[in-house]
């Protein structure tokens, strides 16, 4: 499913000279998702939870190693290849990045659209992920009227609309209050359970306690793994359980 | 409805990000350019075939007495010489024929003989020929009523280049003002085409949006600066219609004149110029992304 082999990762730019290359945010990172598997990832800002999440939607590029998304092994697949395993991939990120001069229905459309559906079919598909996530009053509604926590709701409906294999969510929860973020959260768990592999960012500890699941801990751009080799904290239980 | 066919067509925002009157004003000035480029070059056209055919014999020697001998040394001379293409003899029948109307049927009048000739280039002078051929056959005269016909549709000839350069100088800064519009487009929906990329839209497909927003706009401001040249046109073609048509043209048939073929082409062209480029420009920001 996903799969990180020694992968570094550096930045352009921040030397002197143009073309120079950044320090590693990542470095020697390896580990192994199932798929179906709900996962945390875990560390301070700045430990580079975000990069880890970049390089799993194919936002970026390794520099170093290798990166296995959906099977597309990511470091040295042709430019073309990438886009369709992306219309496989949902990402909700901590800005929501909702295109403002859209209707929510278009919003929440765009995904579909993008994969040739056609209009008349993706009509009551939109309806029914406005329902789940419960604006269906607000469709012909633009983004920038709605709160913080409805234009939150938006972003999973987009990243969920088409059913993808992945879920990515980076801090979802951060611009959300306390019981926006564990209804968000249930429905992470929700997509989880209907067969979404999702991986979710956050350094909310209170929250991460609150939905125990396996989890990655990132320090430094290292995988922080005093015990277990794959960096997977928790699947041996899970594997007793099951 | 009317929301979801515009999303169709619009789902990076450019009508919003790509509107106002600057690049359609632009494109439409230059347009004009072109309108008035491609009629001068086809004027030019014609007016230098026009005048070519009747510069065909640009020049003529008149000896004073039509004995076969000395018609015979004139032409080895003229021949000789390095300026002259070509030089004929002109019938004395024909030449009787031609001045008959003038000297009527006698036969008895002496006519001098005529050579007709050709100078390799318009820009010779055709006294040095004169003189060179005086020194040997005395009493040659030369005539160069045709020279200044030649050196004129040579002159249309160059105008009618400087023509065609002009169009593709105005082609080419019309993809240059869609470029940098493409990039402003770019910059103001950087967030948009960041997200559409990131849910997997392939380059070509937000690459023809651009395209077809910009090729649009090229084409409407195209169109509304050909309209605005036909009046100037109309008015030049007016003018040149003594020198190409016959004498009955006049401001009507100034209309029929214009190279109407060539000015429908304008538009069109201005959209291939404009989706073509921003095709181009927006392919290459893209590939910054990975």
């Amino acid at each position: 499913m996903i799969r990180f082999e020694a992968v570094g990762l550096r930045y352009p730019g921040g030397g002197p000279h143009r073309g120079a290359w950044g320090p590693e945010a990542l470095s020697d990172i390896t580990f192994a998702l199932p798929r179906g598997s709900f996962t945390w990832l875990l560390g301070a800002s700045g430990a580079g939870k975000s990069s880890v999440l970049r390089l799993m939607h194919l936002a970026l590029r390794p520099t170093r190693g290798e990166v296995e998304v959906l099977g597309l092994r990511v470091a040295r697949a042709p430019r073309a290849a990438l886009p369709p395993v992306r219309r496989r991939i949902g990402v909700v990120f901590q800005d929501f990045r909702l295109l403002p001069y859209l209707s929510v229905f278009d919003n929440v459309a765009l995904p579909l659209r993008l994969a040739g559906r056609a209009e008349a079919s993706l009509r009551a598909d939109v309806a029914e992920m406005l329902r789940w996530v419960g604006l269906e009053a607000k469709a012909q509604s633009s983004p920038l009227e709605l709160s913080g926590g409805e234009q939150q709701r938006i972003a999973i409906a987009r990243a969920v609309i088409h059913r993808p294999e992945l879920l990515v969510a980076d801090e979802p929860t951060g611009n959300l209050d306390t019981r926006q973020a564990r209804r968000l959260l249930a429905l992470l768990r929700e997509m989880n359970r209907l067969g979404t592999t999702v991986v979710v960012a956050s350094h909310d500890e209170e929250l991460v306690a609150r939905f125990p699941a396996p989890s990655l801990f990132l320090h430094e751009g290292r995988l922080h793994d005093p015990d277990n080799a794959r960096g997977l904290d928790g699947w041996a239980e899970d594997d007793e359980l099951a | 409805m009317a929301r979801r066919a515009r999303y169709s067509r619009d789902p990076l925002g450019l009508r919003r990000a790509l509107a106002g009157w600057l690049l359609p004003g632009l494109v439409a000035a230059m347009a004009l350019l072109a309108a008035l480029a491609v009629a001068g070059a086809q004027g030019a056209a014609a007016l230098a075939d026009r005048w070519q055919r009747g510069a065909a014999a640009a020049v003529t020697v008149q000896l004073p007495e039509a004995e076969a001998a000395q018609i015979e040394r004139a032409l080895g001379v003229l021949r000789g010489l390095p300026e002259v293409a070509e030089a004929r003899a002109m019938d004395p029948a024909r030449l009787a024929e031609l001045l008959r109307p003038w000297l009527g049927g006698s036969a008895g009048l002496p006519l001098p003989a005529v050579i007709e000739i050709r100078l390799r280039d318009a820009r010779a002078d055709p006294v040095l020929v004169g003189d060179r051929l005086a020194a040997s056959v005395p009493g040659a005269v030369v005539e160069a009523h045709g020279l200044w016909v030649q050196r004129l549709a040579a002159l249309a000839r160059s105008l009618q280049a400087l023509s065609w350069v002009i169009l593709v100088l105005v082609a080419g800064v019309a993809a240059a003002v869609v470029a940098v519009a493409t990039r402003a487009g770019l910059a103001a929906r950087r967030d948009a085409v960041e997200v559409l990329h990131g849910l997997g839209a392939q380059d070509s497909y937000i690459a023809g949006r651009f395209a077809r927003r910009l090729g649009l706009l090229a084409a409407g401001g195209a169109l509304l600066g050909t309209l605005a040249a036909l009046p100037a046109l109309a008015l030049l073609a007016g003018l040149a219609a003594p020198w190409i048509a016959d004498e009955q043209a006049g401001a009507v048939a100034a209309w029929g004149m214009l190279p109407w073929p060539a000015l429908a082409a304008v538009p069109p062209l201005a959209f291939l110029v404009g989706w073509a480029t921003a095709q181009a420009t927006v392919r290459r920001w893209l590939r910054r992304l990975p």
